[in-house]
């Protein structure tokens, strides 16, 4: 059971992070529309984040709900990919972000639907039309930004420099997945590969944009090394969680 | 809502005379209760008034989203926080609403942002206070939009027909607005002495600015009747501002707060709450650009749409070129 | 120094099958697929819809309300159009 949970943990975290990252794009996004796109999108993933805390709270059995564990974990007990807690930059570093997860979050969802954990399979179902959408909503949005304005195009390419290092992370798995694979509990990621680098390589094509020739990437989110950024995020997510223990909100 | 009173300016009553009999034909329309729509004929102060209103109505939903928007990423529960994106993100599409309905009437969004911008429109007053803690957000939900829905659903029978039916799907969607700002006050005034503490400190510096929100005094404010003779309007200032109040002290009552007013009192005789004296120094003093925090919303504003400009030109760039490749 | 305005698209939604589709708004948007997207976003966040419609509002030909009489006005007359002008004894039951 201890795998199980920490591998909700794992989606729930990533979902959440991805999730509060785009909620600070409201009230600052580049045009009206877009404050609505960006707000439904931050709402699947922070609706995503609950379900799988609630189903990770039960597996564990210690009483822990969504709010114990979203608010009151430290970063180096957070599970998510550094990716989804980089910095929001300007958008065209949001709209990569989104495409490089959503990418790998519509297949990775669609395959957890089989899932041998029935809960799990459900959340996945569900999640599996969001990321549809997010992914069709990035992908458009890129192809507008690297095939628009020489700007657009500049900041677009120097987006995807910026984060291609951390999509390797999504690849990766560990003791705790490879056991769950085994169960049939847990998707192997090594299998969605083929799929995401066929829809990101289409898109980059389209957007007139051209991969990172770099093999290096980044890693250590499963294990809760973050980057710099996520420990800010947290102290400004927790605040009220931190600043008055055991009051109910 | 959002509007003030403040729709009926100095250049209403400007308009080339236009012809007694068409004037008195529009008029016939109104009172019929009929609806006016886009292309209809229309007297010039009517069409003026009702995109100053409409701008100014938009122009605050969107600055309004910036101070609850400042507790967006310190929402203290999940629940709170989807609730709370939900509520931000609606005001944004209300805003959308509005601009469309005002666009209706030849002026652009484009104009109309650059109004706002340039600090050459107006919006409502309320949204110039900070939210300094997670009770004002409660307070703001409560209050601010429970003024508002006082004055949005009169709004639903305007004249005006693609104005009234923003207003319906607006008033629709809000109808979770104001519970979900209650609730949060319930919760607060039921935790510990320091959440007490805080709901009633965000009641102390919410309530008066909510009264201000209805605008002027109806003995101040000279240019109703033109906007109530179109039904533009159907209630004055102080009549929705009374209802508001009547609606409004019983609750904070079960909340177990004290409103900052000496002078309220329960009225047996008229069945009113009667409440102190506005402090319409400082309603001026925040219009006019000096409120606590006039600069800072609009400095936002400004640099999310500085900071959005070279977005909104790659999308006309490539539907430029998908263009002249399909022409091909 | 005002920026090029984005085009302006009327936005309709089919509820549920079996309705039409009907105005609700619009949306600013540089080319139809954003368009689709906004209006999505926009007008849907409820599950107010099954099916949605964007067309360029400048691709709209509308009626002169100026007109209105010479358009509208002699269909009012024609009143044997309606089922109500024809009487048939209540005897004959429901037709």
């Amino acid at each position: 059971m201890a795998l199980l949970f920490d591998y909700a943990l794992r989606q729930a975290d990533s979902a959440l992070i991805l999730g509060h990252r785009l909620s600070e794009w409201i009230g600052h996004a580049p045009l009206l529309e877009e404050e609505l796109a960006l707000g439904n999108i931050a709402l699947d993933l922070i609706g995503e984040a609950r379900a799988l805390y609630a189903h990770a709270g039960t597996v564990e059995g210690k009483g822990r709900d969504e709010d114990a564990l979203a608010y009151r974990r430290d970063a180096g007990a957070f599970r998510n990919l550094l990716l989804v807690e980089q910095p929001n930059g300007d958008f065209a570093v949001t709209i990569i972000r989104q495409l490089l997860y959503s990418a790998f979050a519509h297949p990775f969802w669609r395959a957890l639907g089989q899932s041998r954990d029935a809960t799990l399979a459900a959340i996945a179902a569900k999640a599996e039309k969001e990321a549809a959408y997010h992914l069709r909503h990035a992908g458009e949005w890129l192809i507008r930004l690297g095939d628009g304005t020489a700007e657009s195009h500049r900041r677009a390419q120097a987006a995807l420099d910026e984060l291609w290092p951390y999509s390797g992370e999504l690849f990766e798995t560990d003791a705790v997945e490879l056991a769950l694979i085994a169960e049939g509990v847990a998707v192997d990621p090594a299998t969605l590969r083929p799929e995401w680098e066929r829809t990101v390589a289409a898109v980059l094509a389209e957007a007139t944009l051209a991969a990172p020739a770099g093999e290096w990437m980044q890693s250590g989110g499963r294990s809760g090394r973050h980057s710099e950024h996520l420990g800010h995020l947290l102290a400004t997510m927790q605040f009220l969680q931190r600043a008055y223990p055991g009051a109910v909100w | 809502m959002y509007t003030q009173g403040l729709l009926h300016a100095k250049d209403d009553d400007r308009a080339a005379p236009e012809p007694a009999d068409r004037l008195a034909r529009f008029q016939a329309r109104i009172d019929a209760e009929e609806k006016i729509e886009p292309n209809d004929w229309m007297p010039e102060a009517y069409r003026r008034t009702l995109v100053r209103m409409i701008s100014q109505h938009a122009h605050s939903e969107i600055v309004g989203m910036l101070p609850e928007g400042n507790w967006l990423t310190r929402a203290p529960s999940l629940r709170r926080k989807a609730a709370l994106l939900a509520k931000v993100q609606d005001e944004g599409g209300h805003g959308l609403y509005l601009y469309a309905a005002a666009e209706t009437l030849g002026v652009s969004r484009e104009e109309l942002m650059e109004q706002l911008l340039l600090g050459k429109a107006k919006y409502s007053s309320i949204f110039n206070y900070p939210t300094l803690s997670w009770a004002d957000i409660g307070a703001i939900g409560w209050l601010v939009d429970g003024a508002a829905i006082m004055n949005q659903i009169p709004l639903c029978r305007c004249s005006y027909g693609p104005y009234a039916r923003a207003m319906i799907r607006i008033c629709k969607e809000e109808s979770f607005h104001q519970r979900q700002g209650f609730e949060i006050m319930l919760t607060l005034a039921r935790g510990t002495s320091e959440q007490k503490a805080m709901a009633q400190d965000a009641l102390d510096r919410w309530w008066w600015p909510s009264l201000m929100m209805f605008g002027p005094s109806d003995t101040q404010s000279q240019h109703s009747d033109a906007s109530l003779r179109w039904k533009i309007k159907r209630f004055s200032n102080d009549e929705l501002r009374q209802k508001f109040v009547d609606a409004t002290v019983p609750q904070g009552r079960f909340l177990g707060l004290a409103f900052p007013d000496a002078d309220l009192r329960y009225d047996e005789a008229a069945g009113h709450w009667r409440f102190g004296a506005i402090d319409w120094a400082e309603f001026r003093a925040v219009l006019a650009g000096n409120g606590p925090c006039n600069r800072q919303r609009l400095a936002q504003r400004s640099a999310a749409d500085e900071r959005g400009r070279w977005v909104r030109a790659a999308a006309t760039a490539h539907a430029e070129k998908r263009r002249a490749r399909a022409a091909e | 120094m005002s920026e090029r305005a984005m085009p302006l698209w009327e936005v309709f939604i089919r509820s549920r099958n079996g309705l039409a589709h009907k105005h609700v708004g619009s949306v600013h948007a540089a080319d139809a697929a954003m368009a689709l997207q906004a209006a999505r976003d926009v007008y849907t966040r409820r599950g107010e819809g099954l099916s949605l419609w964007v067309v360029p509002s400048s691709a709209i030909t509308a009626s002169d309300p100026a007109e209105k009489d010479m358009m509208f006005e002699p269909t009012g007359s024609k009143i044997y159009r309606h089922p109500t002008f024809y009487k048939v004894p209540d005897d004959v039951g429901n037709m």
